[in-house]
């Protein structure tokens, strides 16, 4: 019916329009019995709809249209912001109705930062707040502001909220409660109110209604855990009679999330709260009371073993609970917050902790996982992550990845500080990619390249285990593993003197299913396999070298070194025993590497002509055919790689007689052309490296480039055709090869897998089905759950306390970079920390004013009437910087009333520090004594360099200064 | 999109395990009661067990209210739920721990809203009268 009259009236909602409306019953009742898939039409009717009705002048249907349209934007997520001024028309409506659907259409449209029409409800909001109004509309009122409320909205309704706070109207306003509460977020958004509200706010908790005290509770709660609790440090005798006298467990809890802010800052509080959080822990029946003691114990009291002792007993308690998943989930949350200090409760109730790894729900397991993470130290590494890769192996899919990534953030957190034995990690990392639900390739592929990088002494181990990896034909149908392939292609061919047998490695890298990788991955292998042609060419020569100068008759050791200079000496040792004077070489590549490397390359095939001659006619068959793949990446290579060989074979003499070779050098001038090529190491790359170039003179990087836009589009169909031809143009006489290999292809696959039948399962046919291959490492038999879980309690001999062990083995350098860069903040928490400065600097005004001492310096000093201490307001929280540049010690001495949470954020607080110098700079001679022990700590802080940039330091002690 | 994310994480959890997600970094507290789903997003330091609590307080009031309140009480008066809400939740604490007053109060309001209701009713009416 809606539909008919609509026609007649585009635009301009008429009379009839709100006649025959539709209500919002009628709506629901559209939607609701729709055919599937109609719904997009019926919303967007019914939205053209509102949008006509919406601009009714009859308030009548304006509040319909609203009414509906929160329905759809609550139920249906549609968009309601543009009907924030059409929610603003209906606010003034004296009629419950209307008004009450007024403020939940404003209360869903605005957004404090979006909404430009917010001031116009100032006006509106004031109306309803004040006194005189009925309090259903102030309430209204109290809603939307606690909801919506911008900064400027906070900072002009702030004194309308005193009369509703005010404790002398009498009766006293029912809104009280209310009113607290939206006191709160005026607090929050707008520190400039603090002056005017925050002492009604106070008065508050001295009520004899508990629904006040429970309200204003609730704010400091919300203050004190949002920013720095130390202003509300000697509000705590009032929250301590109100934790005293209150019986009701929701006033209990919000009381105890302040205390767990303040017991930190003040040994004294924390002393007088162990008895009622006792009492608490013991008596309260009800779990959400227990559960909040326990965490207030566990981060607020940790040096009271009483209290602590009971929490944990409690936590044992939870975690046993077999019918309540819930308290279980809890359970290990809160044995997360205990720090290495307290590793013996996570020790007492390991046995629990671990039987929840095998948890129905993924959450508890998730916990409980990184629970025992939490417990990883170096000593410990080792059992916890094998148990850990043995169990996901017999997980599902989802917590295995789980588990593997626990695993690898873990070890290789802070540049592998975890780690000491590399040998047994890049073996650990070949078991994860063996896992068969491993979808963590990037991360494992990441590793093992930075550990090849970073780690010299692991490189050979790295090249073992890359080897296994490539070497498996069953892993290369897995798309998961693809990338951890081409580390171990890359590392392989980086390091290939560490290879044993590099024929081998040319028929992993190059054997038929490798057709299956994508081409970025075949790109690698292929540039694996050039670097595996250049090694052995360049040992075959050496070795050619070496054998003529022995059979010289053993010529003085200076002057063998003085030919072979610039050899590879880790080449030269696999050819002949008893040249000891090579050792001494110092050649470019390999120099340096350790003398065990020796004894494990001894027993490495030399290569001989032939072997050499079969290696080049192996790869010259694979590689052909790839010669004319569609992926320009691999065409490239593998046409880099045919070059080679064709360059090779074009040196007549190689082939006759080995002393020929050595007169005509050419083909050892091309090697080691080549081999000095890859020789360079390449080195670990700083996160920050791109900034530390110079940006050179004269050029300008803000330099708007959208005139050059029309470059682009010219040179849109130029790539393809441009990279054909420079490969053309480079290879020589190969134009012939490239017509004849398609038709070859065929036959000299089949040549292929005779030779590598191995790599064939015998039925198989064709390559596109291979990709079905069966994996070679599928979990035998999928374990009970209840195997599982014994398994687990294994885990529980080993002991997750940290012990000392001593290692047989000393730590392998690792090179790092960035030391220090990781210290770097976002702007943004900078920004929130200037707001939270904010507040708790106009708190502490307010404090000062309300205690009515005197001040020298407005801000940072405080008596303390109750305890005669004075703190140091402006800077409390500051930490040690960790910033290596900033040596000035006479800024950092300072102390702080040590909250834990502001360790991270010391850099947001380093730009609020200057106008205070001077003031310290008064303040030294009273300091003499705490600055020497601050030496003493910066001194330690350095010298264990970057590894406590993660590590949070301990909170610095609270100093008394007597004035 | 947020609950459309939210209910995929949720439904799909079987009937014996906890209450608790975690999503983007938030905690999600969730409560079944039969084909109904009530869920609240908290801090990080907010306590699980007292939303929970809250929640059932809730649930118990929408029931007093409704009389056993079902799916359908709620879709066609979502509004009134909200306003239920709003007299238990301000700025996210708990505000009303009382059920008794919340029903008075949500009383007290429809009464109000009835007899404006009937007002307006009768003014319209006489509008549409006068323009037929």
């Amino acid at each position: 019916m809606a539909g008919g009259s609509s026609s007649s009236t585009a635009s301009t909602p008429s009379l009839v329009d709100s006649l025959f409306q539709r209500s919002l019953d009628d709506l629901i009742k559209s939607l609701r019995s729709q055919l599937a898939g109609t719904e997009p039409v019926l919303l967007s009717r019914a939205l053209a709809e509102i949008r006509r009705e919406i601009r009714s002048s009859d308030p009548d249907t304006k509040a319909i249209a609203l009414q509906k349209l929160t329905y759809l934007s609550s139920l249906y997520g549609l968009d309601a912001s543009w009907a924030a001024f059409h929610a603003l028309e209906l606010l003034p409506s004296s009629s419950l109705l209307h008004k009450r659907l007024a403020y939940l259409a404003a209360s869903l449209s605005f957004h404090p930062s979006t909404t430009d029409v917010i001031p116009l409800s100032t006006h509106q909001l004031r109306k309803d707040l004040s006194p005189s109004s009925p309090p259903h509309f102030s309430s209204l009122a109290l809603h939307l502001l606690s909801l919506s409320a911008s900064p400027d909205l906070a900072r002009h309704l702030a004194p309308d909220l005193l009369p509703l706070l005010s404790p002398r109207s009498s009766p006293p306003s029912p809104l009280r409660p209310k009113a607290a509460a939206v006191a709160l977020r005026a607090l929050s958004l707008c520190p400039d109110v603090v002056p005017l509200l925050f002492k009604p706010l106070v008065d508050c908790l001295s009520s004899p209604d508990p629904r006040v005290v429970s309200a204003a509770v609730g704010a400091f709660a919300e203050l004190a855990s949002s920013g720095d609790p130390s202003p509300y440090l000697h509000l705590a005798p009032e929250f301590y009679r109100v934790l005293a006298d209150s019986r009701s467990n929701w006033i209990l809890i919000k009381l105890l999330k302040i205390f767990a802010r303040l017991a930190p800052l003040e040994p004294r509080l924390a002393a007088r709260l162990v008895d009622p959080l006792c009492d608490l822990l013991r008596r309260s029946s009800a779990q959400s009371l227990v559960f909040e003691c326990v965490r207030t114990v566990f981060s607020g009291l940790p040096d009271h073993d009483r209290a602590v002792r009971l929490a944990v007993d409690k936590v044992r308690e939870f975690l046993a609970s077999a019918d309540d998943p819930n308290l279980r989930y809890l359970g290990l949350r809160a044995l997360s917050m205990l720090g290495p200090p307290h590793s013996w409760a996570v020790e007492e109730s390991r046995e629990a902790v671990t039987r929840s790894l095998a948890d129905p729900d993924p959450n508890i397991r998730r916990e409980a996982l990184r629970l025992i993470m939490g417990m990883v130290f170096d000593s410990n590494v080792f059992e916890i992550s094998i148990l850990l890769v043995n169990y996901a192996l017999k997980s599902d899919p989802i917590f295995a990845n789980d588990i593997l990534d626990a695993v690898l953030t873990t070890c290789g957190r802070n540049v592998y500080e975890l780690i000491v034995d590399f040998d047994w990690y890049v073996s650990l990392l070949g078991e994860m990619a063996r896992n068969p639900h491993c979808t963590r390739g990037e991360e494992i592929e990441r590793q093992l390249v930075d550990i090849g990088l970073r780690v010299r002494d692991a490189r050979p181990e790295l090249v073992r285990v890359a080897r296994d990896l490539l070497i498996d034909p069953a892993l290369l149908g897995n798309p998961f593993l693809c990338r951890i392939l081409s580390a171990a292609a890359w590392v392989s061919g980086e390091y290939v003197e560490f290879s044993r047998k590099p024929l081998e490695l040319v028929e992993a890298l190059l054997q038929p299913r490798t057709s299956l990788l994508p081409p970025l991955v075949r790109a690698v292998y292929i540039q694996a396999v050039f670097k595996v042609i250049v090694f052995c060419f360049n040992t075959y020569i050496d070795q050619l070298e070496i054998s003529q100068l022995s059979s010289l008759g053993n010529s003085t050791t200076g002057g063998a070194s003085s030919v072979i200079e610039s050899k590879s000496a880790a080449a030269a040792s696999c050819i002949a025993d008893g040249i000891t004077g090579i050792e001494s070489n110092d050649g470019i590549a390999t120099g340096d590497k350790p003398a065990s490397l020796f004894s494990s390359m001894e027993n490495k095939d030399p290569f001989t002509y032939e072997s050499l001659t079969k290696m080049l006619i192996l790869i010259e068959t694979a590689v052909d055919l790839l010669a004319e793949n569609d992926e320009v990446e691999v065409q490239e290579r593998a046409r880099n790689v045919l070059g080679l060989i064709h360059m090779l074979r074009e040196v007549p003499t190689w082939k006759t007689e080995e002393q020929g070779f050595i007169k005509d050098n050419r083909i050892g001038e091309i090697v080691n052309l080549l081999q000095s090529m890859f020789s360079e190491e390449l080195g670990p790359v700083s996160v920050n490296a791109q900034k530390r170039v110079p940006v050179p003179e004269g050029l300008v990087l803000e330099e708007n480039l959208a005139n050059l836009a029309w470059t682009l589009a010219e040179d849109d169909t130029a790539p393809s055709m441009s990279i054909s031809f420079s490969l053309r143009s480079h290879q020589h006489g190969e134009t012939k090869d490239d017509a004849v290999s398609s038709v070859q292809s065929t036959s000299l696959l089949a040549e292929h897998r005779k030779r590598h039948g191995l790599y064939y399962l015998p039925a198989e046919k064709d390559e596109t089905e291979s990709n079905d291959y069966p994996r070679a490492n599928d979990p035998l038999l999928p374990a009970s759950q209840g195997d599982a879980s014994e398994d687990l309690v294994r885990l529980t001999d080993q002991s997750m306390i940290p012990r000392k062990v001593k290692h047989s083995k000393p730590r392998p350098v690792v090179i790092k970079l960035d030391e220090g860069d990781a210290v770097l903040t976002s702007p943004l928490t900078a920004v929130k920390e200037s707001k939270d400065d904010l507040l708790s600097g106009a708190i502490h005004d307010v404090l000062l004013g309300k205690e009515g001492k005197p001040s020298s310096s407005q801000k940072r000093y405080l008596d303390k009437s109750s305890q005669r201490r004075v703190k140091d307001v402006s800077d409390n929280g500051e930490s040690i910087s960790l910033s290596k540049e900033n040596l000035d010690l006479g800024d950092k001495e300072h102390r702080s009333s040590g909250s834990r949470r502001s360790k991270h954020r010391s850099h947001g607080k380093e730009r609020h520090r200057s106008p205070q110098k001077n003031e310290e700079k008064e303040e030294k001679n009273h300091r003499n004594s705490t600055r020497s022990s601050h030496h003493h700590e910066r001194h330690k802080h350095r010298q264990r360099g970057e590894a406590l940039l993660n590590v949070a330091p301990q909170a610095p002690v609270i100093q008394d200064f007597l004035l | 999109m947020v609950i459309r994310e939210l209910s995929g994480l949720i439904l799909t959890r079987g009937p014996k395990l906890c209450n608790f997600v975690e999503w983007k970094g938030y905690k999600v507290v969730y409560r079944r009661y039969a084909s109904l789903y009530f869920c609240m997003g908290i801090d990080a330091d907010d306590n699980e067990l007292e939303i929970l609590e809250i929640i059932h307080h809730f649930v118990e009031i929408l029931d007093r209210y409704f009389g056993s309140v079902c799916e359908l009480d709620l879709i066609f008066n979502f509004h009134k739920a909200y306003y239920i809400l709003d007299e238990i939740l301000i700025a996210g604490e708990l505000q009303e721990s009382s059920k008794k007053t919340v029903a008075r109060l949500i009383a007290a309001q429809d009464s109000l809203v009835e007899t404006a209701q009937e007002q307006a009713n009768s003014i319209s009416n006489m509008i549409a009268q006068a323009t037929k």
